[in-house]
């Protein structure tokens, strides 16, 4: 009983946000590889952008809620994603007509493109900020709780009780459910196949007839959904306030490199890597150990690696020693 | 002269919107926005040394202030002497211990062939050190915690005079870069841009959360100033008698004796602040200029031509026999302990150090604008382009306001629209940051002043 009691204890407390979180980091990782794949720089106006999709999808949430439609059990903001996602395509072409494209018909080196990404990531923060404002926005409505911690204690006779948001079973299956069509579209299709050419070698690329126009505009296309449901994804678990969307840029990158920048399958694992490292090191483990160590050999401290405060510097040092030992990632990178 | 007109044109307009304000709003506001112009000029100097001289990135700017900051707190707060008694020892037995481990892993890289038992045992060594020094340091750091929490909870620092900290503070942050640059110098441009900004990141944690080094978030507040306090000048007989002087025209056409005290007093009042402003420009002033000195120096040495080289083609400066990894971490110490100076100067001008303010917004992304505005590689560019962004940085909000109200002029003032734009002019700032960055990329892409090298 008390070793079903210490699993139990490790899923609610771990295992299952660390899947949601590392689900969140995950599209932003695919998101910031991609464009690293194929537009070959590193943008770091990824957190913004993906603040920018949210914030689309709110204001539709907030339409649809204020002439009562709903999804029922379902937060409404899954009905608003579908459109925030196109208006965030026409985002996305608009800043590529008008930013990027310059420096990229002028093949400008990949440093000149990130200090341009800041440029966009200036200017998205403000529009963002401008319109909803910087405060803490919440817009998740429907059934809160698909399992309650007190209903699994009743339910089990356990000790521990496990809570699944249902924002949380969202999120893992909507990622899981878009990173394959991702996959398969890479894999399968012949747009994904002359992407995958494209990020591999352009010159070559462009010699056996593949338009460089389209596979950009596509490029930028899966770009808004990714930054859209993924941001949208986060929101819904947590709440979305522009300022934490910025910060989340950081592991977001340090996914993407660690997984292999250029690789969108290592940015998908180094998503998660991300995450359970942070909750596995930071995670107090002294409840743990009460329960599967006889009563003499309890630990007396809070057995914590290292104190919540340093979450995000873990997952920093990861990326420094992954950068250390394999600068190309734990999967080779700059293949698409 | 003629060749450097640009340069004087320059200067002068951005003086002139100075003195703008000055007259328009006041010469409070005037001065704390010079004396801010200039101590990010420092930053930017800074920044200009190593992506200008050298084309390193280093978006880790932020982390190099604070531990400039740090310095300043360890150089000027006075030292708790219980909290010495309660956990000094616990903490010096970490440092020796740190030092042990720095050694030992010295001594395996230097005495052992490169392989995988020497990395994983490495590895084994931190990984061990981290929780022994965890185990002896928790009890002292909760003792040293627990000496007066509300004031000190702190070791303290030295008791010094604070200026001290410019120079300690330079030599904390190119302690940082000496690490960072043996860590991360042999990246690509873009890992190394993300690699120093999540170094940075780190180290800000640490100053955040390690509460017996510098309080981390609770701030640590009234340090010891270089400059006289307000309160005491407006007591000081000379300073009263200075600006019943500057004032004695105005002071005369008062008659009433009562009223034209009262007036005196006002006058000194404002006086003393602007002040205590002047004499921090000063000292301001004298760093900005000796650095310009030196780096202009540098610039058109025989070192600073090969800085150029290096950037403008590795390899071929590589093949000339130039050590291109050694003078890359040169440059990026230095720099970066440029950027440790301005940082002790911040601390210093406000007289508080506050870790949770270090962000990559403020300390990062917006002294890269700058250099990339001012004109990177040019040292008056970099100085121009602190001044040009800090200066609409903060007079963003009132520009953007009478910007507000021409275009919605016609509408009523309680309209929607119109209280929701006012509400949120504090972030037109960043509209306008983004925008001049994006508009002087593409139209101007090596800055208002751009980088000219002169052979002479």
């Amino acid at each position: 009983m008390d070793f079903l009691n210490a699993i139990i204890l490790l899923l609610n407390y771990i295992f299952v946000p660390a899947l949601t979180y590392g689900s969140q980091l995950a599209l932003g990782a695919i998101f910031v590889t991609l464009i690293y794949g194929i537009l070959r720089f590193a943008n770091f106006a990824t957190g913004d952008m993906m603040a920018f999709g949210t914030m689309v999808t709110i204001l539709i949430t907030w339409y649809f809620q204020s002439i009562g439609i709903s999804l029922g059990v379902l937060p409404t903001a899954l009905l608003a994603i579908p459109f925030a996602i196109i208006f965030m395509i026409g985002y996305m072409l608009f800043i590529d007509k008008f930013v990027f494209r310059y420096y990229r018909v002028n093949k400008s080196p990949p440093v000149q493109l990130a200090m341009v990404s800041i440029g966009v990531m200036f200017v998205t923060q403000a529009v963002v900020r401008i319109i909803i404002g910087p405060a803490d926005q919440r817009f998740f409505d429907g059934e809160r709780f698909i399992i309650k911690a007190r209903e699994f204690k009743e339910m089990t006779g356990l000790n521990e009780g496990l809570a699944i948001k249902s924002s949380q079973v969202l999120t893992i299956f909507i990622t899981l459910i878009l990173v394959s069509i991702l996959f398969w579209f890479l894999n399968k299709t012949k747009t994904g196949k002359s992407m995958r050419a494209y990020s591999d070698n352009e010159d070559l690329a462009l010699l056996s007839g593949i338009d460089p126009k389209r596979v950009v505009m596509i490029t930028w296309i899966i770009a808004g959904i990714l930054a859209t449901i993924g941001g949208a994804l986060y929101g819904l678990d947590k709440s979305f306030k522009p300022f934490t969307y910025f910060n989340n840029m950081l592991p977001i990158f340090a996914a993407a490199i660690v997984g292999g920048i250029g690789n969108p399958f290592g940015a998908f694992l180094g998503g998660y890597v991300i995450a359970f490292s942070e909750i596995f090191i930071t995670y107090a483990y002294k409840k743990f150990f009460m329960y599967i160590l006889p009563e003499s050999m309890e630990p007396e401290t809070l057995v914590q690696l290292l104190s919540t405060d340093y979450k995000f510097a873990v997952s920093f040092s990861i990326l420094v020693i992954v950068l250390l030992y394999r600068p190309n990632g734990i999967f080779k990178g700059k293949v698409l | 002269m003629r060749k450097n007109l640009n340069i004087i044109l320059a200067y002068a307009i951005m003086m002139g919107l100075i003195i703008l304000v000055g007259i328009f709003q006041s010469w409070n506001v005037a001065l704390s926005i010079f004396n801010m112009c200039l101590i990010s000029a420092v930053m930017t100097m800074g920044a200009n040394v190593q992506w200008g001289y050298a084309g390193l990135i280093n978006f880790g700017l932020m982390g190099y202030a604070a531990l400039g900051g740090l310095a300043a707190v360890l150089i000027s707060v006075d030292p708790v002497p219980e909290a010495w008694s309660a956990g000094g020892f616990d903490i010096l037995m970490c440092l020796w211990l740190i030092i042990a481990i720095v050694f030992l892993i010295r001594f395996i890289l230097k005495n052992f062939e490169k392989s995988k038992i020497r990395t994983y045992g490495i590895a084994g060594i931190i990984i061990a050190g981290i929780v022994i020094i965890r185990i002896t340091s928790e009890s002292g750091i909760e003792a040293i915690e627990a000496v007066n929490p509300a004031t000190t909870g702190f070791l303290g620092g030295l008791g010094l005079p604070i200026v001290f900290s410019w120079i300690v503070g330079a030599f904390f942050a190119a302690g940082l870069a000496f690490i960072v640059g043996k860590v991360a110098l042999g990246l690509r441009a873009d890992y190394l841009a993300i690699a120093t900004l999540l170094i940075s990141e780190i180290v800000i944690a640490i100053i955040k959360h390690e509460d017996w080094l510098a309080r981390g978030v609770k701030n640590v507040i009234g340090l010891d100033r270089p400059v006289p306090y307000e309160v005491n000048l407006q007591t000081t007989e000379w300073f009263i008698n200075l600006v019943a002087r500057f004032n004695s025209g105005k002071l005369e056409l008062i008659s009433n004796i009562a009223d034209k005290q009262a007036a005196l007093n006002q006058l000194v009042i404002e006086g003393s602040s602007v002040f205590v402003k002047l004499c921090y420009s000063g000292l301001f002033l004298i760093v900005v200029v000796a650095l310009l000195i030196v780096t202009q120096k540098a610039l058109y040495s025989p070192w600073g031509r090969m800085m150029r080289a290096i950037r403008d083609n590795e390899e071929a400066a590589n093949a000339m026999g130039k050590n291109v990894v050694k003078q890359h971490l040169l440059i990026f110490i230095l720099g970066s302990a440029i950027v440790g100076i301005a940082g002790a100067m911040l601390v210093t001008q406000d007289g508080l150090f506050t870790p949770g303010s270090y962000r990559p917004m403020r300390y990062t992304f917006l002294i890269w604008v700058m250099v990339i505005v001012g004109g990177s590689g040019n040292n008056f560019g970099a100085i121009l382009g602190g001044f040009a962004v800090w200066f609409l940085w903060i007079e963003a909000a009132p520009i953007s306001l009478f910007l507000i109200n021409l275009f919605t002029v016609g509408l009523p003032e309680t309209h929607e629209l119109k209280v929701h734009l006012t509400e949120s002019v504090p972030y037109f700032r960043y509209l306008m940051m983004g925008m001049g960055l994006l508009l002087i990329m593409r139209y101007r892409p090596k800055g208002i002043l751009p980088e000219k090298i002169e052979i002479k």
